[in-house]
């Protein structure tokens, strides 16, 4: 301890850190920045509607400012490598909280979603990955991949029905993720209140319903031809 | 045996701060070379264990349950009495020392009752204090109500929980001072025997009930702690673990246990519903404040209450005690209601019952104003019955619910023994033959906080104390006293279990000497539980070993306890031939069939030294004096 | 009616345990849950089987002692109810119910359905109290308590420390209790001065107990038998949240220990 106690600000984040409560807050705060990452994201999506002009020239802005642009990656990435860091020294703590577990065990109040978030989050991480190499590197995308060309890569991607299928399934478990997720933050955060606390958990799981319809109309589009018919 | 009781002389506002100031003093750098043992975590225990720690010695705590948070005074629902007079309305500390003094029926010691009317005010303080949320007023001060008769508002509570809160607000000063250090708590550890070196109690022998490990320590006081006796009736409001098996192992070590026969029976408790039955479930005396009480005037009379009409109803309190009505004092509420059941009258299925009717509160207050007076124990009614008491009324049966007996202590709340402290409900107490609604915690919290801690110091202060460890003789024998018994119990292998034996001395002792008694009863009752010990200790069934946790082994400890101590009390019972209080005499009662004292005669606190097993107990008599309240016959018409 | 009780047997802390079948004939609908059971244990002794341990004692719901699991439900199907005051009626004829202990880390088994729940009172020890030291008290009414304040306080204040929460916490986590006793003692004025000490200290503790970490699912809140609810853990968060911020040297050199 007492190498660091010379530094209270050191020692101060270490405590704070060392606890479970420490590290859910943790995992709140990075969870707003992803959040908000994908309101922007979702946003930026949209603009597929539009046409592929607009889309592309929305990539080619983008990239147009590339200290902004590596600035929002790395704090994206700082963020998921916070959420996951955290979530995983939890699960840690989990399983030895109760090293024998039961032989009949019955969930009566929690929701599907909030007891699945250990498997959400490590699926939707592995669709993330893919999901740059899709659409932002090419290594995975489809054959036709042309750095910057957002409106073709997308549609030529999301033509191959098993990618379409794979994001739509990604989406739906984002969707229960954010769904618990939202409001756990403002528990974890210590924001509750008997009035409020029911409005919050409704508003989150609106946003996460909405959210999810807005990125599965996507490759839906693709593949009724509603988006890129013109290719 | 000289029984002194130390009762400074002089008036009685006085007569505690006289005491106090004759107290001897313990050096303060002196406190830390002292060690305690206290045996019970309830409310006295656990206070007495904390404020002791505070003042610098060192402690010792013991309980049986898993936490010193689990003993029963949590129970308690309805709440404690002080004289704050904040209600302006005419109460004061004299007002509840005599109140106190005639509701005990003249059969306790007027000092120590004024001096716990005093200490009351100080109990609140500090209870608000440790964070105890009692109810409070809109704006922002504390609320009092009006409990078990009383002409005053001076109970303070916490929802029906007081117990409860009052419990862990002592509870967490103990753990603050098991933080530091200077309180040992040895939960699941059950005191099995006493050790008396030169006349002085110096330590106790233990179990420990996971491993069965029999243990001494040794000290330079010891504190008793450990509550009452009721679940001698088997059947009680007490918890299931409530025994006298630290008080009784005193007693047969040379303490003098006084007024055996001194039981409490609650009016209000949830009628016996099967041979099965563990125990019973009180109903918050409180409820009588706006429920009414009543039986059909018909013999036998099968139908269901709704279809009985107001004309056809007995409300036997309001009738034949107007101006108290339904609130009468505990014990003649009981003995009505038992009165009511004799002649048949009795509601349910066994009988044994009376109605406790809301329907014209319900109509005067609405459902919603019910709820929020009484809404948890309707709740808790309903979970254990099955009915819903918004529909159909309570049904009440009285059952036992406190000892006011226990171990004979002076003014400074030392036993017989130098040396042996009892506090709480586990000492004879300051309640006489009847205790007052919302007067056990009063008390538990004032010897723990505000006696205690000055008498022991002045014990220790005084007393010249060679040093003793664990290897001394004496601890030997206890210990091998100890574990005699559990060989004893392990090898009988008999073909009855523990609790068969213990249901057969309860219902012995309801009937026999229970919410009336008489002679021939009472001889009776003597002859049955001799019986019944001579054939537990040949034919009680206990499995296992002693050395593992073993709960029937410590259920058959503390029962083979209770078949000597219930012989006592029938002894006891028998020995006062006059009615006071609880204790009803059939001989002694007035044409009406109250209560009726003999205070020539029976004016006394009866003591009783063991004699030996088989030997006759020997009586010593404590005269009372009542210089201050002159004793009358207690009227509540 | 007639059931059949798979109850969790285990003779010691180092035996490995195992689930055992026993049939309950003849059981009154009138009857607690623990009242069967204590039946049950007679017809076992008179059998000359070891009887089934379990804890209990004031046997109306408010000790905190009684609790094991029914069917993988703390305390058993009804909400709000200690296993004591759970009573038969509940069931039906030949219903097939798995009693089964605490399980946590921290409440290792003792015997059968009795767990040691000692983590519980160190959390407490922690910090859960006010240090007011015997006579040192002002008047009971010389601080005001606004109504509604000791109200709130009262509600987390009835905990009963039975660790229902825990057992029915996927984490076994204890938040719902360390949150009911500094929510408690956060709303009342005299629980101030210590309160951020207060919250560190417990939350410490609990983690130095190896109780895991709450993932605001709410399992604790609908088994807990005195409804305390969910929004004492967020109280904690915040005040923990709060207290890390404000944290001085001298409290994390006491802490640290």
């Amino acid at each position: 301890m007492s190498s660091v106690a010379a530094d209270s600000h050191v020692h101060r984040a270490f405590h704070f850190y060392q606890e479970s409560l420490g590290k859910k807050v943790v995992m709140a705060a990075t969870g707003v920045v992803l959040f908000g990452y994908l309101v922007a994201h979702l946003l930026g999506n949209m603009q597929v509607y539009l046409g592929a002009e607009q889309m592309d020239n929305y990539a080619a802005f983008l990239h147009s400012m590339p200290a902004l642009l590596w600035g929002v990656r790395a704090l994206l990435l700082i963020s998921i490598v916070g959420h996951i860091v955290s979530s995983i020294q939890l699960a840690r703590l989990k399983s030895a909280a109760r090293p024998v577990s039961y032989v009949k065990k019955e969930a009566i109040a929690s929701s599907y979603a909030s007891r699945t978030m250990m498997w959400s989050g490590p699926i939707i991480a592995f669709f993330v990955i893919f999901h740059i190499l899709d659409l932002t590197t090419g290594a995975a995308g489809a054959a036709q991949f042309q750095d910057l060309r957002a409106y073709e890569n997308l549609v030529y991607s999301f033509r191959r029905v098993p990618v379409a299928a794979f994001y739509i399934v990604a989406m739906v478990l984002l969707c229960m993720h954010l769904y618990h997720g939202l409001w756990s933050m403002f528990q974890s955060m210590g924001v509750s209140h008997p009035r409020y606390t029911p409005i919050i958990k409704r508003a989150a799981a609106w946003v996460a319903i909405l959210m999810a319809v807005g990125f599965i109309s996507i490759p839906i589009s693709v593949l009724t031809g509603l988006v890129g018919a013109n290719l | 045996m000289q029984l002194d009781s130390r009762i400074p002389s002089g008036p009685i506002e006085k007569a505690w701060d006289k005491a106090r100031f004759e107290m001897k003093l313990v050096n303060p750098a002196n406190k830390r070379k002292y060690s305690v043992i206290v045996v019970g975590s309830g409310l006295a225990g656990a206070s007495a264990s904390a404020s002791l720690a505070e003042l610098g010695y060192n402690v010792k705590c013991f309980c049986f349950q898993d936490s010193p948070r689990r003993a029963h005074s949590i129970a308690a629902q309805g709440g404690i009495n002080a004289a704050k007079n904040y209600q302006n309305d005419g109460d004061s500390i004299y007002r509840l020392f005599y109140d106190t003094v005639k509701g005990g029926d003249f059969r306790a010691r007027e000092a120590n009752v004024y001096r716990l009317a005093q200490i009351s005010v100080n109990i609140i303080d500090q209870c608000v204090a440790q964070g105890v949320p009692f109810a409070r007023e809109y704006g922002g001060t504390l609320a009092n109500r009006s409990f078990g008769g009383a002409q005053v508002s001076r109970t303070f509570y916490a929802r029906g929980q007081t117990g409860q809160q009052l419990l862990l607000g002592a509870y967490q000063a103990l753990e603050r001072q098991v933080a530091s250090g200077k309180v040992k708590m040895l939960a699941r550890t059950e005191m099995l025997g006493l050790a008396v070196i030169d006349g002085r109690a110096r330590g106790i022998v233990t179990r420990d009930l996971i491993t069965g490990k029999v243990e001494s320590h040794v000290a330079d006081a010891v504190v008793l702690a450990s509550g009452g006796y009721g679940n001698v009736y088997y059947l009680s409001t007490n918890a299931k673990g409530s025994n006298c098996t630290a008080i009784w192992r005193a007693h047969k070590r040379g303490a003098a246990f006084a007024n055996p026969c001194f039981t409490q029976i609650h009016p209000t408790c949830i009628p016996v519903s099967g041979e099965y039955q563990s125990k019973l479930t009180l109903m918050s005396e409180s409820l009588r404040n706006d429920g009414r009480i009543w039986v059909p005037k018909k013999k036998g009379d099968k139908r269901t209450p709704e279809q009985i009409p107001d004309a056809e109803r007995d409300y036997y309190l309001e009738r034949r005690y107007p101006s108290f009505g339904n609130l009468v004092p505990r014990d003649v509420a009981s003995r009505n209601a038992k009165a009511v059941c004799d002649e048949g009258r009795g509601v349910g299925e066994t009988g044994l019952g009376v109605y406790l009717d809301f329907s014209d509160a319900i109509q005067r207050l609405g459902a919603d104003g019910i709820r929020e007076r009484y809404g948890n124990l309707f709740e808790m009614y309903e979970r254990i019955t099955g009915e819903d008491p918004y529909r159909v009324p309570m049904r009440i049966f009285p059952a036992i619910h406190y000892t006011m007996g226990g171990l004979w202590v002076d003014y400074h709340l030392m036993s017989t023994i130098p040396g042996l402290f009892v506090i709480g409900e586990a000492n004879f107490s300051d309640h006489g033959a009847n205790r007052l609604g919302a007067s056990a915690l009063m008390q538990g919290l004032a010897d723990g906080y505000f006696i205690l801690p000055y008498t022991l110091g002045n014990y220790l202060a005084g007393a010249k104390l060679e040093k003793v460890d664990t290897a001394h003789a004496e601890f030997r024998s206890v210990e091998n006293e100890v574990n005699a018994m559990t060989r004893r119990l392990l090898s009988i292998r008999g073909k009855r279990t523990v609790s068969s034996f213990h249901r057969e001395l309860g219902k012995t002792l309801w009937e026999d000497c229970g919410m009336s008694r008489n002679r021939a009863s009472l001889e009776g009752a003597i002859r049955k539980i001799r019986v019944l010990r001579e054939e537990f200790w040949g034919n009680a069934d206990v499995l296992g070993g002693g050395e593992e946790l073993n709960q029937a082994l410590e259920h058959a400890g503390r029962v083979a306890d209770f078949l000597e101590l219930g012989e006592l009390l029938a002894i006891d019972a028998l020995q006062r031939d006059e009615s006071c209080g609880g204790h009803f005499r059939e001989e002694h009662q007035t044409p009406d069939g109250e209560a009726l004292r003999d205070d020539e005669r029976f004016c006394y606190a009866a003591a009783w030294e063991y004699a030996g097993a088989g030997g006759q107990p020997v009586l010593n008599k404590e005269p009372l004096k009542f210089e201050y309240v002159p004793p009358t016959q207690r009227s509540y018409k | 009616m007639n059931l059949t009780l798979h109850i969790w047997r285990q003779k010691n802390a180092s035996d490995p345990g195992r689930m055992v079948r026993y049939e309950a004939k003849n059981v009154n609908a009138d009857m607690s849950f623990l009242e069967m059971l204590d039946v049950l244990n007679e017809e076992l002794t008179l059998k000359g089987e070891d009887p089934v341990a379990f804890d209990s004692d004031c046997r109306e719901g408010i000790c905190g002692m009684c609790g094991f699991m029914i069917n993988g439900v703390a305390h058993g199907p009804q909400r709000g109810t200690t296993v004591c005051q759970l009573h038969m009626r509940r069931f039906k004829e030949g219903d097939q119910l798995h009693l089964e202990p605490w399980r946590a880390r921290a409440f290792p088994v003792i015997k059968d359905l009795v767990v040691d729940r000692s983590a519980f009172d160190r959390i407490i020890q922690a910090g859960g109290f006010i240090s007011v030291s015997t006579g040192s008290a002002p008047d009971g009414n010389a601080i005001l308590v606004p109504k509604p304040a000791a109200d709130l306080a009262m509600d987390a204040a009835a905990c009963i420390g039975c660790g229902a929460c825990v057992a029915a916490c996927p984490n076994a986590a204890a938040a719902l209790f360390t949150g009911a006793k500094i929510t408690h003692l956060a709303k009342l004025p005299q629980g101030q001065p210590e309160r951020y000490q207060r919250v560190l200290g417990m939350v410490a503790q609990a983690r130095q107990d190896l109780f895991g970490s709450c993932t605001n699912i709410g399992e604790c809140e609908a088994v807990c038998p005195k409804a305390i609810p969910l929004d004492v853990i967020a109280g904690m968060n915040r005040d923990f949240i709060k207290a890390s911020w404000e944290r001085r040297e001298e409290v994390i050199e006491k802490g640290a220990g």
